[in-house]
């Protein structure tokens, strides 16, 4: 058995000591080449989760590894330079054009202007973005989509040993998240990078990750595959939010054959 | 172009020299100051409460007032030291609170993304919120700048030279041409470096970068234009704007043949802001570089700055008067007649600052109460005394120093004054005040050659209220060391009646004439032979 891109122990946090905890006792493993949701409503615990991997918060207990490595034995610099983050709202810098906002991880491992430049190109070219084109442009000159990609390209750029995702396409319209998502699924497999995301959407998560991991109040109620949650929800909370996709695509297809019926009448 | 206008012209490279050389500078060491003290500030909460109170504290100070005090700290040093200290610290208040709200303003997203990539604290200020908050603390640089190229004009009244001068002297020769030639000047640098700063900002913005530099280069060679050793030297040795017969004349060269005894010195000559000051200064200067010496000229100063630089040896010679001296320096409350006092300033004067009278230049320039004469005619006014039944019916005008003597209170207690109702302004605005009946009387002074020019009649101070005011010729302690100076100026004592002080002042404030040319005309009063004499050996100047 292969060693866990990243694993939590056990991991809660609580910001302070009368308040219930943001998240408790989560356990789960991401294994290589992975993508793994995390979804819940607002409240649940899921970014908090999300955000302890790389240190941005310190859990108050249990232990996160990554590739076997317990994380408070690293520099959290050091750590968050080894791990690929993508943000809510794209999160580009305004001042920095795409080229400097893709350089950005690798400047700070200190690479060669040479090997970056390279790296920025072949990115660039990866997401779709012809560098030729886009690398001097600044971000407010790109679409929602175009810089979406852009936010990928960085979160790739310094070869990293995972990447975090935070809502990435909670910004974009319905069409454009649609082909965004396609893409990224398509270039996570052809990198076989291993991906955490969070979503609140269930739609989002059954279409992006391998495994599911449903949160609320804190706590992890169930991890698995679309498929088992489907057939074995852990408890109505599960199952209502997994019926969701469903429910949907049920209603706009009864819709369909409403509407075909009332165009004969 | 008009001769005036001419003139204006000439001074303008070294008038704009030394403006550049005080708001310059006193921007980019204040910008230097500001930013990292702003970054502290939003960095730690304990130090940004006492900052911003004591930088607002100060930011109320008048600005005329910090200049004063800046010279009184640096324990009465004059000139260029005292105005970028107070310029540097008005320039800090606006740069620290856009430094502060520019990185409050930074979006709390972008700062967590920084780390997310990870960067270093360090590295998240400077390349991320540093960036971000750029236009906030550009804004803020460029109000510092507006206000401190404005506020430069008040360094003049402390020795430093300024496009101030044109203002200051402008406003006491009752021209106006100066004057607004002054503010043009100060307001076209203004919007010159304000809109070099813009220009920055909207090319970064536009990522316009050849602009960018142009524009930073062009900031740059101001700063350097303004550190030249030139212009600051010239600063420190004090450049009056008044001054360009001295350089006409440095252009023609001496023929003369006598012995030139101050060959190779430097005399410092500080005045204060009015005309009779002006003209003793450019009389002063004539004799000294008759004398084969150079003079430098410090005008338009504070009354107290003057003679403290001059017990500093700061300034060489100044011409001050017997009744300011016993009442401001030595704060005696009692004058007494004018030749007690006479001799009792001369004495305090050498041994508690070791400055020396040479004597009276032979006038007194007293406080005059004065009303339009037709009226004191009409209605049997002569002396002070007179005016006491209708005193809480009229309106007094005065500069606002005379207010502030202790020679007012007793005036008022004297004759029962207490009623009146006091109007300060520029003494170059009373005379006109009391004939065009917006004050009913003023107090004006002896010599002043505008009394006679309103038709304003004096009202005697018969219960002699008002201490006599010779004009004493003062030399600090360095200077009265030098034999040869003090062989110059002798010869000045006793010289110069009040009559022909007020028409000299008259020539100035009524006829147009230059200080440089009421000098030169005054000398010949004094002197008939000698400057016969001089005229013949030194060309005349034609302006």
């Amino acid at each position: 058995m292969p060693v866990p891109a990243i694993s939590l122990e056990n991991v809660s946090k609580a910001y302070a000591p009368d308040k219930p905890p943001a998240v408790r006792d989560v356990s789960l493993e991401l294994m290589p080449g992975e993508v793994l949701a995390l979804v819940g409503g607002s409240g649940s615990g899921k970014t908090t989760t999300l955000k302890m991997i790389n240190r941005l918060i310190e859990p108050t207990a249990g232990t996160i590894r990554v590739q076997g490595e317990d994380v408070t034995a690293i520099d959290p610099v050091l750590l968050r330079r080894s791990i690929g983050y993508a943000f809510q709202g794209v999160g580009l810098f305004p001042h920095l054009t795409v080229g400097a906002n893709v350089a950005i991880t690798p400047q700070l491992l200190g690479w060669s202007a040479e090997r970056i430049s390279q790296r920025i190109d072949e990115l660039l070219t990866l997401v779709d973005l012809p560098p030729e084109t886009y690398r001097d442009r600044l971000p407010r000159e790109l679409s929602g989509g175009q810089q979406q990609r852009v936010g990928f390209a960085r979160a790739l750029a310094a070869e990293p040993r995972a990447i975090l995702m935070d809502e990435p396409f909670g910004a974009l319209d319905p069409i454009t998240r649609d082909t965004v998502q396609t893409e990224f699924r398509q270039l996570q497999q052809s990198l076989a990078v291993s991906v955490v995301i969070v979503t609140h959407d269930m739609t989002e998560a059954v279409l992006l990750a391998d495994r599911i991991a449903v949160m609320h109040e804190g706590e992890l109620r169930q991890l698995g595959t679309p498929r088992e949650l489907l057939r074995q929800p852990a408890d109505d909370y599960v199952a209502q939010l997994i019926e969701t996709p469903r429910r949907h695509s049920d209603f706009i297809e009864s819709l369909m054959k409403n509407s075909a019926s009332g165009g004969s009448q | 172009m008009s001769p005036r206008l001419q003139l204006l012209f000439e001074q303008l490279p070294n008038l704009l020299g030394g403006h550049l050389s005080l708001a310059v500078p006193a921007i980019a060491v204040g910008v230097l100051i500001s930013v990292p003290l702003g970054i502290l500030c939003v960095k730690s909460a304990a130090v940004r409460g006492p900052v911003m109170t004591v930088i607002s504290l100060v930011q109320t100070v008048p600005s005329i007032a910090l200049l004063a005090i800046m010279v009184a700290v640096l324990g009465g040093t004059i000139g260029y030291r005292p105005a970028f200290i107070a310029l540097l610290v008005y320039s800090i208040l606006p740069i620290v609170r856009n430094t502060i709200v520019g990185l409050d303003s930074v979006d709390p997203a972008m700062r967590e993304a920084a780390r997310a990539v990870g960067m270093r604290p360090l590295q998240q200020l400077v390349k991320v919120e540093l960036p971000l908050a750029f236009p906030v603390i550009l804004a803020g640089i460029r109000t510092a700048t507006v206000w401190v190229v404005g506020i430069a004009t008040l360094s003049t009244p402390v020795g430093a030279p300024s496009l101030g001068n044109y203002i200051f002297s402008g406003l006491q020769l009752r021209d106006w041409q100066r004057v607004l030639f002054g503010c043009i000047a100060t307001m076209s640098l203004s919007l010159v470096l304000d809109q070099l700063i813009a220009l920055i900002e909207t090319s970064l913005q536009r990522r316009r970068l050849a602009l960018v530099w142009s524009a930073t280069a062009a900031l740059g060679v101001l700063l350097i234009i303004g550190l030249s050793p030139q212009f600051l030297s010239r600063t420190e040795r004090g450049f009056s704007g008044l001054v360009t017969t001295q350089a006409l004349k440095e252009k023609t060269p001496a023929r003369e043949t006598t012995v030139q005894p101050l060959t190779g010195q430097t005399v410092t000559i500080g005045a204060k802001g009015f005309t009779e000051q002006l003209i003793l200064t450019e009389l002063l200067a004539a004799e000294i570089e008759k004398a084969g010496g150079q003079a430098k000229q410090l005008g338009n100063m504070g009354s107290t700055i003057v003679f403290d630089a001059l017990a500093k040896n700061t300034v060489d010679v100044s011409v001050d008067y017997t009744g300011t001296l016993w009442s401001t320096v030595f704060k005696e409350p009692e004058p007494l007649n004018r030749a007690a006092m006479l001799a009792a300033v001369t004495g305090r004067l050498f041994s508690e600052y070791g400055i020396v009278a040479l004597g009276s230049l032979g006038f007194e320039n007293t406080y005059a109460m004065v009303v339009k004469a037709e009226q004191a005619e009409a209605r049997g006014f002569s002396t002070i005394a007179d005016i006491t039944p209708l005193a809480d019916r009229l309106r007094i005008g005065g500069d606002p120093e005379f207010f502030g003597r202790p020679e007012w209170e007793r005036v008022r207690s004297l004759y029962g004054l207490s009623a009146i109702e006091q109007v300060g302004m520029d003494s170059t605005f009373m005379y006109q005040a009391v004939a065009d009946g917006q004050v009913d009387l003023a107090a004006g002074f002896s010599t002043d050659g505008r009394i006679d020019a309103y038709g304003l009649s004096v009202l005697e101070d018969s219960r002699e209220a008002f201490p006599p005011y010779d004009a004493l010729l003062l030399l600090s302690p360095k200077a009265a060391a030098k034999r040869e100076l003090v062989a110059i100026l002798r010869p000045l004592v006793n010289r110069i009646s009040a009559a022909a002080m007020r028409a000299a002042n008259r020539s100035v404030d009524e006829e147009g004439d230059t200080p440089g040319e009421a000098a030169e005309a005054l000398r010949q009063l004094a002197f008939p032979r000698h400057a016969d004499k001089a005229a013949a050996v030194t060309p005349v100047v034609s302006r």
